[in-house]
């Protein structure tokens, strides 16, 4: 082990980590972009940095790639320190928002642009810019102009353009938010796939929920310049640390409460609507303590009772408010005595189970392991 | 709807009628220019070609024209990178500043260069109508330049770095080809700019005239004044080629980028 104090001075990276974040800060002049990143992101995962506009997440990407300096802090990626290395000789590729494709060159041309400086004969070229188009769906069109495909092809270009140098992270810039609704579910699955298949580490950036908890095996949430909650989507999605992070992914309901007491591992709290529970500390993952808060659950957390369902749990009465039919499920607006603001409830439309109407009375089953505490 | 077309009809042929009226007479049979027309005639074409002054004067305007159009290209390349890709202070005062000589009547321009040269104690020469037209033609390549520029999605060029090119080299592989049909169309319309541009090249002229030049000065002579018809007639057409073929280049080089045309000068 080295004792240069050099060296010493930046911790080494975790063995499994490919990218290493410490204390990473960005300021564009007076504006403060980053603040402070720390984190590690895994060899092969599919990671994703979501958020709103401005949060960010796109500066981050382009610090990760090279073309924005970090103003303090540590990036290391593969284990190298990155400071003053440009991005044309880091280990990493982008696909960018635009998908940046060479609009003069030829769709293989623009494939093995990146080869140009390894002076492979016609023969290698030729074979690597084919099996990189076949891997991303797009043999045989390599000699179609750029400028003459469509948005998902000119999509599979960029990806094949930059994966066909092996980097070691794949840096994807909402690569998918010019494409239509079907085309973008279609390449959600088939980005998913390909980043199994290739096992490069990807790095999305995204602010749509959904595509984040789609296609990754951990989503980084950051709100204005920092990561808010760091978390698998399932983990994301049952347990958000805070108010705001659970209503940036998906729908939560919000009742307010008063917290009583904590104790050990467990928290007594008053909720409006559904009276006293106590619940694991574990269903507060941003932390209790005795005051004022809140309680959320996810709009398919609690049940509508239908005639001849069993009882199980606890139950509330409510009043229909207002019916969101969507074929596969309805959601209902219901008002629960005490509560200001109606809930949102989910309910699959299963066969034979009526659709109810705007003021019927109705029986809530609920349970406290579908709670989550907020402070 | 039909004063309109009676307004239209009469500003195109205001606009036209001097030009069309070149060669009609550059292929009349008469010496005066007036009306009946006496006979068509080729002969004043073919005496354009026996007049040495003349092709003096033709090969100085080339000389002049070709360098004016190279130089001011170039600067407008080096003013239009800078002010699409670089954020420096000043930098509306100082894109106006460039912009200015293109309002600046000519005569201004022309008088106070010559004030100019006379007090650095500069000789009048090729060179000096070169430096005038560079200062007409820069402004017109700056915003060619400037359009074919902005067209440029600035990811291309990161893409390029991205992909392992340096800056120089990503400027050679694809912010060069991408801007090249700006570069040419630039050059085109400079080059046509200096070539029949007057204002200037009298007020520093020299024993060598510029086309332009010498013409005004055969005017004097009224039997000159057919032959300079039958020049004229070919200047046109190729002032005309030439903005063509600058147009062309400019569109092509739209498309290939896939963006949408706005404007132009055809």
């Amino acid at each position: 082990m080295t004792s240069d104090p050099a060296t010493k001075a930046i911790p080494k990276a975790n063995p499994k980590a490919i990218i290493d974040l410490q204390n990473v800060q960005k300021y564009y002049g007076d504006y403060h972009a980053l603040r402070g990143i720390t984190t590690t992101i895994r060899q092969g995962e599919f990671f994703s940095l979501l958020g709103p506009s401005g949060c960010g997440k796109t500066t981050l990407l382009r610090t990760i790639a090279g073309f924005e300096e970090v103003s303090s802090g540590v990036l290391m990626i593969d284990g190298k320190n990155m400071e003053g290395v440009p991005a044309n000789v880091r280990p990493t590729n982008m696909v960018f928002q635009s998908y940046a494709i060479f609009p003069h060159l030829t769709v293989a041309q623009n494939v093995g642009f990146g080869l140009r400086r390894d002076r492979l004969s016609q023969a290698d070229l030729a074979t690597r810019v084919g099996e990189a188009l076949e891997m991303v769906g797009l043999k045989g069109y390599g000699d179609r102009a750029a400028h003459a495909l469509s948005g998902g092809q000119r999509q599979r270009v960029a990806l094949a353009r930059a994966l066909i140098l092996k980097p070691k992270v794949l840096l994807l810039d909402e690569p998918l938010s010019a494409l239509d609704k079907k085309m973008r579910e279609q390449m959600q699955v088939e980005l998913r796939r390909l980043q199994r298949q290739v096992g490069i580490t990807f790095i999305l950036v995204t602010h749509d929920q959904e595509e984040a908890l789609i296609m990754s095996d951990r989503i980084a949430v950051m709100f204005e310049g920092g990561i808010a909650q760091l978390a698998s989507p399932q983990q994301l999605y049952r347990r958000p640390v805070s108010r705001k992070v659970a209503e940036f992914i998906g729908v939560m309901n919000f009742l307010p409460a008063s917290i009583t007491g904590v104790n050990g591992d467990s928290a007594d709290i008053d909720v409006a609507g559904l009276g006293r529970v106590s619940i694991p500390t574990e269903q507060c993952p941003g932390g209790i303590k005795v005051g004022a808060g809140s309680v959320g659950f996810r709009p398919e957390a609690v049940t509508i009772l239908f005639e001849g369902d069993p009882s199980k749990g606890r139950t509330v009465n409510g009043t229909i408010d207002e019916v969101h039919y969507f074929g596969d499920m309805t959601y209902y607006e219901v008002d629960l005595a005490e509560v200001e603001k109606p809930v949102t409830i989910s309910m699959r439309n299963l066969v034979g189970r009526k659709v109810l109407e705007r003021g019927d009375k109705t029986v809530i089953a609920w349970e406290e392991g579908s709670l989550v505490g907020f402070n | 709807m039909k004063w309109f077309r009676t307004y239209a009809i009469a500003y195109l042929v205001f606009l036209y009628a001097p030009i069309v009226l070149l060669p009609v007479f550059a292929f009349n049979d008469a010496k005066i220019i007036a009306f009946p027309l006496s006979g068509f005639s080729t002969k004043w074409f073919a005496e354009l070609a026996t007049i040495p002054a003349l092709r003096d004067a033709l090969v100085n305007s080339l000389i002049i024209a070709v360098s004016a159009s190279v130089i001011a290209t170039v600067l407008g390349v080096f003013a239009a990178r800078a002010s699409t890709r670089y954020e420096f202070p000043g930098k509306t005062g100082i894109m106006g500043l460039v912009m200015l000589p293109l309002v600046l009547p000519d005569i201004i321009l022309a008088i106070s260069l010559l004030a100019l040269l006379l007090v650095i104690g500069i000789p009048l020469s090729l060179f000096t109508i070169v430096l005038g037209h560079v200062l007409i033609c820069t402004p017109f390549s700056v915003a060619i330049l400037n359009s074919a520029f902005l067209s440029l999605d600035r990811s291309l060029e990161e893409a390029s770095i991205d992909l392992g090119e340096t800056k120089a080299s990503t400027f050679r592989l694809i912010t060069l080809p991408l801007v090249l049909p700006g570069i040419i169309s630039s050059l085109l319309i400079s080059f046509t700019i200096s070539l029949d541009e007057f204002v200037v090249a009298y007020f520093l002229q020299t024993s060598q005239p510029t086309l332009p030049v010498y013409i005004f000065g055969q005017f004097r002579y009224p039997a000159k004044v057919p032959v300079i018809m039958a020049l004229g007639t070919l200047l046109v057409l190729s002032s005309i080629l030439l903005l063509a073929v600058a147009e062309f280049f400019r569109r092509r080089g739209i498309k290939r980028q896939g963006g949408k045309d706005t404007g132009g000068f055809l």
